[in-house]
């Protein structure tokens, strides 16, 4: 793992740099711009910017995994199963809604600014999050729910103790393809007028100044990239402490 | 003591356990074989109470189980089942101090029990404690998953196929064990299994159902000389009686007193462990030993007198 | 399993009983009436007022309404067969979409062509209970896929005859549609090329490069690396790095201009979203080829098969259904994807949603978000239905 290791320590030390020290790579964007155009985005602090951005997207999946887990854990007891088949079928239909679409219908109901980006992420991550908990909570080994019986727990403490730890990696996967949903939408969510990285770009394609398309991408793919890397190396650790595969990949 | 009053369990009306009554008798193992669907597991279930019987009742030493919280009656009875259940995210020492923790033991109290556990199954505390499930053989697993079951120094122990998952040499290695745990802690043993041979080495009493109801609840001894019915004798298998029933002795037992030529047999061993080696070795008799002492003899004829139906 | 061995059974199955989820649709079909019904704007970019039900249309189509309402609570709340509660769902579905109609043509003053009377709160928390009506009742009815196919024509059938009819003229959304009807066209064309191009040239490509990850081992490791990093990439981010290269490529390679190819427009479009396509597709073409039961490739290994016999006879039809759920992640995802193409200007049905986004035209971003949204959910139910037709023939066989 030497080189990939490397790799991740050079993608870290670009977004930082991009980051902070922007006027670093001057040289290189002024290729991409004609000479009356700026190379470098100066109409707001990138970090700022990026931290807003981050900060959109923790609070609306930090919401939906509470909500999700929480309702996934209600259709899986015995009072709750009869709503079950159809709570599957909900997030079946609802991850056929394009994200996009979604943050779209906020704004009717919600107006602009951070508020329908907000609630599209926090809808829109339900989704993988709840489907992947009722894959976690649903398809455990049978002998050792048998066995978590047989030894005498409760029904809160089988879930807490046994059901949970061990769907953790499945629940992990879901959160991460949220997390990695909500980063490209809240891209999206600056063309509502939230604060986000997508100003960057979105500034860029109306002056048609590709240095600045540049900028934001590289950041926010960067930025995708290394979260959604150390939320893997996150989940294969757990799994392997459960000693359960996980089915992140599926 | 469990007391087993004419329980029955349905499922959408169609009884897969069918008023069986059985009374199994402190520190003895009580073996309940049939094929599968015949309702033993379900029988086995509904003494912890993961089945709510549709009627009858259970009483463990007199005290009727409906009275007990389910999970409180399960805390104090062991439970093993076949493929062990270990929770694989937990360490070897947490799944074997599972209960006692349950019961709020001190930890000081839990780590000793969990060293004397390991050290009863021959596995090394200071190297199996911290291990996960997935880092052990599957025989480690399922004396973890034994050990478990023990950890709170149940009075009743029930097992589900516990050594359905082994290998032959491991299972027998196994049973062996559990023989010995048993008369060493007077456990009373209720375990499940499809395998006749099985329930006749291990069981005190052996109880045999067929679709939900009970044939036959009887010593070994009597269920193969006696067959209550057509299927207990297919069960047994027609043309194993005579082993099976050799199966039951050891030599010790029927020693014979005089000589005779060749390697002496052990006197630990069965009767059919001597019968088949006497054929193998084409002697009429051997000589039998004891602590390194020739202590008498054991003879073709004797043995072919032993595996005659009992009158 | 631990949940159906501890459900408990229900011995009393009487249609009298009440439903649980019955009881959740109520209070959801109730609580619309606390929300107005129908919007009246003096112009499209006005802030509107909310019209209650009864005062969004006249007093005999407003009892209608309300009779097929309570008819549809009766029949959530009973314990009735799936097919009477899925007959009654789509009825008043029916009468609901009809209702929102008359409204419009009530509440629209004559002679002008600036107001605009829109659905409102109210009318989709109706749509949505109701919705919930019917895809509880779809669930339990386990329906084949062809039946499943045939509701979804029907459906369209019928929106279809609701949109000829002209009932819902008078509503914003197609006075929207009616300013800019062979734009709407030709954005549509633009967007199902985009998407079902993007795909079909990902599934040319990506399934030979699944046979070789399957085949072979170092190759698959590396490239599902590179594709699942790909994949992470925000999609506007990944359509804005394409940019500078294909600009690049538009002026230095000759006859790539000519050939359409530039810096934006519907290059990086279709780049990007085959880019986005190829993981699924690769991906589920190794699990695919991996899940096929040893014992058959054994088999026809051992009647003497070449490789090739193999892979065309036994390993690609046994891996179809997943190569096909592969597809059908990718074209879901990519029709809504092409939204965004709208930003670098690939065309697509995206362009009204930011247009309207700009002009805070909200019935324009409807415009182009239910169109969206309606084909993303006809392609997964086409193609779920494909999936299981088959996995039917070839898993079971």
């Amino acid at each position: 793992m030497k080189p990939g290791l490397l790799l991740r320590v050079f993608a870290l030390a670009l977004l930082i740099v991009l980051l902070v020290a922007p006027q670093a790579f001057r040289d290189f964007f002024a290729l991409f711009v004609r000479p009356t155009q700026p190379p470098i985005y100066t109409q707001g602090n990138l970090l700022d910017i990026t931290l807003s951005h981050l900060m959109i997207v923790a609070i609306a999946i930090g919401l939906s995994t509470m909500v999700a887990v929480s309702l996934a854990i209600l259709v899986t007891r015995p009072f709750g199963a009869e709503f079950l088949p159809l709570s599957r079928a909900i997030a079946n239909v609802g991850q056929t809604f394009p994200p996009v679409a979604v943050l779209a219908l906020a704004v009717p109901m919600l107006g602009f600014g951070t508020a329908p980006t907000l609630v599209a992420l926090f809808l829109y991550g339900l989704l993988p999050i709840f489907e992947n908990t009722l894959t976690g909570l649903t398809t455990l080994p049978e002998d050792v729910m048998e066995a978590s019986r047989g030894v005498g727990m409760t029904g809160w403490q089988r879930l807490t103790q046994v059901e949970l730890p061990l769907a953790l990696p499945i629940i992990l996967a879901g959160i991460r393809l949220s997390t990695v949903i909500a980063l490209a939408t809240a891209t999206i969510g600056s063309t509502v007028a939230a604060r986000t990285l997508g100003e960057v770009i979105i500034a860029g394609l109306t002056t048609g100044n590709t240095a600045f398309v540049l900028q934001g991408g590289l950041i926010v793919g960067v930025l995708a990239v290394l979260i959604y890397d150390s939320l893997s190396a996150l989940e294969k650790w757990l799994a392997r402490r459960t000693g359960r595969l996980t089915r992140a990949d599926a | 003591m469990i007391e087993i009053d004419s329980i029955v369990k349905t499922y959408e009306g169609v009884p897969v356990v069918d008023a069986v009554s059985m009374t199994i008798q402190p520190h003895t193992i009580c073996a309940v074989v049939g094929t599968s669907g015949s309702g033993k597991t379900t029988l086995l279930r509904m003494i912890n109470r993961l089945v709510t019987p549709t009627s009858g009742t259970i009483r463990i030493d007199g005290e009727d189980i409906r009275g007990i919280r389910p999970y409180e009656l399960r805390r104090r009875i062991g439970y093993a089942i076949q493929g062990h259940g270990l929770f694989p995210h937990w360490t070897v020492a947490q799944n074997i101090g599972a209960v006692p923790r349950l019961l709020k033991w001190s930890k000081a109290d839990i780590s000793a029990r969990i060293n004397e556990l390991l050290e009863l199954f021959q596995l090394d505390p200071s190297q199996y404690r911290d291990r996960f499930p997935s880092e052990l053989s599957g025989g480690q697993q399922q004396r973890v998953g034994v050990a478990r079951a023990l950890a709170a120094r149940p009075n009743i122990l029930l097992m589900d196929e516990p050594f359905g998952a082994l290998d032959p040499v491991i299972r027998a290695k196994a049973q062996e064990d559990l023989v010995a745990i048993q008369q060493r802690f007077g456990t009373t043993v209720v375990l499940v299994t499809h395998d006749m041979e099985e329930a006749i080495y291990l069981g005190h009493n052996i109880a045999v159902m067929d679709a939900g109801k009970l044939l036959q609840f009887a010593p070994p001894k009597q269920v193969i000389g006696r067959p209550a019915t057509p299927f207990v004798q297919e069960l047994i298998g027609t043309s194993e009686r005579p082993f099976r029933l050799l199966s039951l002795s050891k030599i010790a037992d029927h020693l014979e007193d005089g000589d005779a030529d060749g390697d002496p047999l052990p006197a630990t061993a069965t009767l059919r462990d001597a019968y088949s080696e006497l054929l193998w070795s084409g002697r009429s008799a051997a000589p039998v030993e004891k602590d390194g002492r020739l202590v008498g003899r054991v003879s073709l004829d004797a043995l072919a007198r032993l595996a005659a139906r009992p009158q | 399993m631990s949940v159906t061995s501890a459900s408990p059974s229900h011995d009393r199955p009487h249609w009298l009983a009440l439903d649980r989820l019955g009881v959740l649709i109520t209070l959801i079909l109730l609580s619309s009436f606390l929300l107005p019904f129908a919007l009246f704007r003096a112009n499209r970019i006005l802030l509107g007022d909310g019209l209650p039900l009864l005062a969004s249309m006249q007093p005999v189509a407003a009892s209608v309404l309300l009779l097929a309402l309570a008819f549809g609570v009766g029949a959530a709340l009973l314990r009735l067969p799936a097919l009477i509660k899925l007959a009654a769902g789509f009825g008043v579905l029916t009468i609901l979409f009809i209702a929102m109609g008359l409204s419009a043509e009530t509440l629209m003053p004559a002679d002008n062509n600036y107001a605009r009377v829109s659905p409102a709160a109210g009318f989709w928390v109706l749509v949505f209970g109701l919705a919930l009506l019917v895809t509880d009742a779809l669930t339990r009815l386990r329906l084949g896929p062809w039946t499943r196919i045939g509701i979804l024509l029907g459906v369209c059938g019928a929106f279809w005859a609701l949109l000829w009819s002209g009932l819902w003229n008078e509503l914003s959304i197609l006075k929207e549609y009616a300013n800019r009807a062979p734009a709407f066209w030709n954005e549509a064309r633009t967007h199902l090329l985009l998407a079902f191009g993007s795909v079909a040239i990902a599934a040319i490509v990506g399934i030979p490069l699944g046979i070789l990850c399957y085949r072979v081992r170092p190759v698959r490791a590396a490239l599902l690396n590179i594709l699942n990093i790909v994949q992470t990439i925000p999609s506007i981010a990944l359509f804005g790095l394409l940019i500078a290269p294909l600009a690049w490529v538009a002026a230095n390679v000759p006859g790539a201009k000519a050939s359409g190819i530039s810096g934006i427009g519907v290059a990086p479009a279709v780049v990007a979203l085959f880019a986005y396509s190829l993981l699924p597709i690769v991906s589920n073409t190794v699990v695919g080829l991996l899940g096929v039961s040893a014992p058959a490739v054994d088999a026809a290994r051992g009647m003497g098969m070449t490789w090739l016999q193999r892979l065309v006879q036994v390993e690609l039809p046994l891996a179809f259904p997943v190569i096909l759920t592969g597809i059908r992640i990718v074209l879901v995802q990519n029709i809504g994807l092409t939204t965004i193409a709208a930003l670098i200007g690939g065309g697509g049905f995206g362009v009204f949603v930011f247009q309207g986004i700009g002009q805070t035209a909200m019935d324009l971003v409807l415009l182009g978000a239910v169109p969206t949204v309606v084909l993303a959910f006809a392609a997964a139910v086409v193609l779920d239905a494909f999936v299981e037709l088959t996995s039917r023939g070839g898993r079971r066989a």
